[in-house]
């Protein structure tokens, strides 16, 4: 178990997603970026399934009420504190140990978004075969809901509560490249001149950004006159960029409703379907068109760099040294991660 | 012809037509149900909408030609007649704060609020599909003059359980949302519900409603049943 001391910025229980629901207009929710969410959960031995906390911006401030063994992905300053007033550092990309009574300081998190993972994963009852949260309707995660301070967060029981400490040899580079995207259902509501203005310019997330999609400023998409900025509602999908009348596109996200009645000028790819999770407002992004073809190889390369990082996690056996070792692989992430947006 | 069209590497659209127009949905439902009876492995979610399938798949696990090539044959199954077609008698309470545009929507269309409730309680609604939020049922067709475009300025919160009109179509709002339909009255009755897992979402594609007009102080005693749980939601069931 753990306690929330402190939450001053929404934080959620996020899993894979809720898929097989979309019918019922149930979102498919699930982690922003899986594969750290995958990666935090393999550093403490969890399946991939396992819950584990999303947070942005600035992130919790945790207690240990039995000790818990965790993983953190993406970029921190978290600060492990005893009850005399010792301080630790706590290293992204390796497991570590909270011991009962010390607390989990996760007061910053760099670069967009970052991932708890415990062992064992978060306990909340799932619901619709998901513990993701979606706080719209009040399902799954927490009571439904970000935690807040005073939540006490269950986790589920592994067989040995304590496992072989566990690292990352390199943190995971993020593709500093545009993002990519394939025409959309809609592309012939637009101009050739929107399509192009789409994939050649430089856009800015705006302050509208949340978990159900990112509204951005940049050069308005013009709408095929002859037919209009509405279309009778048909279904969306996170990735999807769709653009209301006002010209001005928004990128769905996890959270995104099922169907949608604003015409779709793209689709970003799913492989890069990760890195929209990290923007925050006033940062800015490209976009560039892939054939389907790129777009399911980049899927397959996704998964195998995935499996590959996941085949690479290592005890961590001389701790010391690897410290040392780790400490230069994570300015290799730095920079990957810094030049991407 | 359908049109099949890209959402994404992981999504197949197959659109029907782009109206409104339950002729199209019947073609939706029956590509749906040819396609269901093929057991692809790799699907995670088909959604139908008025007018096109879109079904969401893993091109990892099932390849996109073959997915494609079967979504085109299934367009092709012969129209069924739904025979089990599942009928609700849904209450509402009209007007007031409870529907705040039941007084411009008789303006609008030159009736007085009387008559657009009598007109609404005499219509048999069909639900052509589930989205949007769980279990928003978009409901179909209202008469012509009834067509109101929606709002110029649509309200940041529709408080839920509203039901609302918009061009040929209704809803009811399971979950507070923005919306920008017209708003007519409230219904005491849960649209989504978590403790039914077998079927959460009150409405099906295919559903047949009618709505009756109760006072306030009937909407209130109902609503606190449905809270206390002693309503089961068979009791809005008609058939």
């Amino acid at each position: 178990m753990i306690d929330v001391l402190a939450a001053p910025v929404p934080a959620s229980i996020q899993d894979v997603g809720r898929p097989g629901y979309r019918h019922l207009g149930v979102p498919l929710a699930g982690a922003l970026d899986r594969e750290w969410l995958a990666l935090a959960n393999a550093l403490v031995g969890n399946p991939a399934q396992a819950a584990g906390l999303e947070m942005r911006l600035m992130g919790p401030r945790l207690q240990a009420v039995k000790e818990t063994t965790f993983a953190l992905a993406g970029e921190f300053s978290a600060v492990i504190a005893d009850a005399t007033g010792s301080r630790r550092s706590a290293s992204s990309w390796r497991s570590h140990t909270l011991h009962a009574g010390e607390t989990l300081d996760l007061s910053v998190v760099k670069g967009g978004i970052g991932y708890l993972a415990v062992r064992g994963g978060f306990d909340v009852p799932q619901v619709l075969g998901s513990r993701s949260t979606y706080a719209r309707a009040s399902m799954g995660g927490f009571e439904g809901r970000a935690i807040a301070t005073g939540d006490r967060l269950n986790i589920c029981r592994r067989g040995s509560e304590t496992a072989p400490s566990l690292q990352l040899p390199q943190a995971p580079p993020l593709d500093p490249g545009p993002i990519r995207v394939l025409a959309g259902p809609q592309r012939d509501y637009f101009t050739d001149a929107a399509w192009n203005a789409l994939v050649s310019n430089e856009y800015t997330v705006t302050r509208e950004a949340d978990r159900m999609g990112l509204r951005l400023d940049g050069p308005l998409l013009e709408h095929d006159p002859a037919l209009g900025a509405d279309i009778v509602s048909d279904a969306v999908t996170p990735g999807a960029i769709q653009v209301p009348g006002d010209g001005r596109p928004i990128v769905l996200l996890a959270d995104c409703q099922t169907v949608g009645g604003y015409p779709k000028i793209a689709t970003v790819i799913h492989a890069d379907l990760r890195r929209l999770g990290h923007l925050l407002p006033g940062q800015k992004l490209r976009f560039t068109a892939v054939t389907i073809d790129e777009a399911i190889a980049a899927r397959h390369s996704a998964a195998h760099a995935l499996a590959a990082s996941v085949g690479g996690i290592l005890p961590v056996a001389a701790e010391f040294n690897l410290d040392a070792l780790y400490g230069a692989n994570l300015i290799d992430g730095v920079i990957n991660a810094g030049t991407a947006y | 012809m359908p049109r099949l069209l890209a959402l994404g590497d992981g999504a197949l659209t197959l659109e029907f037509g782009d109206r409104i127009d339950a002729g199209l949905n019947a073609q939706v439902m029956a590509t749906r149900d040819a396609l269901a009876a093929q057991h692809l492995v790799g699907i995670s979610d088909v959604v139908p909408t008025w007018r096109s399938l879109t079904v969401h798949f893993d091109p990892l696990q099932l390849d996109r030609d073959r997915l494609a090539a079967c979504l085109m044959q299934s367009a092709d199954a012969p129209l069924q007649e739904s025979s089990l077609t599942t009928r609700w008698q849904i209450p509402i309470v009209f007007g007031g704060e409870f529907g705040p545009d039941l007084g411009a929507v008789a303006s609008a269309t030159g009736r007085n609020e009387d008559a657009i409730i009598a007109a609404i309680c005499d219509l048999e609604l069909r639900v052509f599909l589930i989205g949007f939020l769980p279990g928003f049922p978009y409901l179909g067709e209202l008469p012509e003059w009834l067509h109101l475009p929606r709002l110029k300025t649509p309200r940041a919160a529709v408080p839920a359980n509203s039901l609302a009109i918009a061009g040929a179509q209704a809803a009811i709002y399971p979950w507070v949302s923005p919306g920008g339909w017209h708003l007519l009255g409230r219904t005491p009755v849960r649209l989504f519900d978590l403790a039914d897992a077998a079927r959460p979402a009150l409405f099906a594609p295919g559903d047949s409603l009618r709505f009756t007009s109760v006072s306030g102080a009937e909407y209130t005693r109902l609503a606190a049943a449905v809270a206390a749980g002693e309503m089961a939601s068979s009791a809005w069931r008609t058939s």
